[in-house]
C-alpha cells in the first residue's frame, strides 16, 4: 500500500472533493425526471452548469414561470448544493411536437 | 433591518430590480451578463443588487423569491424569472410590455 505524505494526501483528497462536486448530465436528468413524475428531460452540461429541456403534461395551462418552478423544486436541495447552474427550457407533449415538426 | 425586510424595501422602491453576480459594469457570471445586456436593450432603468457582496443576500434572495439562482428580476415589486425567463419574454415583446406598462402607470 502506498503512504502519502501529508501535503499529497491532503491534494488528493481536495481532487476527489472537487471531482465528486461534478455531476453527470445524465444524474441531473434522473434527478429531474424522479422530481417531476411522468416527465422526460435531456440534459447537456459541463459538470456544474447545465442546460435541460424539459417535456411534461404537468406544464399545461401554466405560465414559464411556475413551470420553472415546478422542475426546480422536484430537484429539492440539489440545487442548494451539487448543481451550479440550471437552464431550463420547459414545454407540454403537444409544444414539444410542434416545435420538432 | 433584516435581510427578508431589506429585499422588500429594495424591490418595493425600485421598478426594476436586477439581483446579479457582480455589477453591470463587471458581471461575474455570463447569466447575470445576459440579464443585463436584455434589460439594456429595452432601454429600461433599472437597479441592481450585487449578490456576491453579501452573503446574506445572496442567501436571503433565493429563500425570498422561492428560486434557487442568480440572477432574478422583480419589475414591481413582482418576481419575473431568471435569465432564461427574461430571454423568452424579450424575444416575444413581453417584457418591453411589462415595462411599458409600469412607465405609463408611473405618469
Amino acid at each position: 500500500m502506498v503512504q502519502l505524505s501529508g501535503v499529497d494526501f491532503q491534494r488528493k483528497c481536495q481532487w476527489s472533493a472537487i471531482i465528486a462536486n461534478m455531476v453527470a448530465p445524465e444524474l441531473v436528468k434522473k434527478w429531474i425526471e424522479q422530481g417531476l413524475s411522468g416527465s422526460n428531460a435531456e440534459v447537456i452540461g459541463d459538470g456544474r452548469h447545465f442546460e435541460a429541456t424539459v417535456i411534461s403534461s404537468q406544464f399545461a395551462g401554466k405560465s414559464m414561470l411556475e413551470q420553472h418552478r415546478m422542475v426546480y423544486s422536484g430537484l429539492g436541495d440539489k440545487m442548494d448544493e451539487t448543481i451550479h447552474a440550471l437552464s431550463l427550457k420547459t414545454y407540454t407533449p403537444e409544444q414539444w411536437e410542434g416545435k420538432s415538426s | 433591518m433584516n435581510v427578508e425586510d431589506k429585499i422588500k424595501e429594495t424591490v418595493t422602491n425600485n421598478r426594476v430590480v436586477l439581483f446579479m453576480k457582480g455589477t453591470p459594469q463587471f458581471p461575474q457570471c455570463g447569466f447575470s451578463s445576459r440579464a443585463v445586456q436584455i434589460l439594456n436593450a429595452c432601454g429600461a432603468q433599472f437597479a441592481t443588487v450585487n449578490v456576491l457582496s453579501d452573503m446574506n443576500i445572496r442567501e436571503g434572495i433565493k429563500r425570498y423569491s422561492n428560486w434557487p439562482t442568480i440572477p432574478q428580476v422583480y419589475i414591481d415589486g413582482e418576481f419575473v424569472g431568471g435569465s432564461d425567463i427574461l430571454m423568452s419574454m424579450y424575444q416575444n415583446g413581453d417584457l418591453e410590455s411589462k415595462l411599458d406598462s409600469e412607465t405609463e402607470t408611473a405618469s
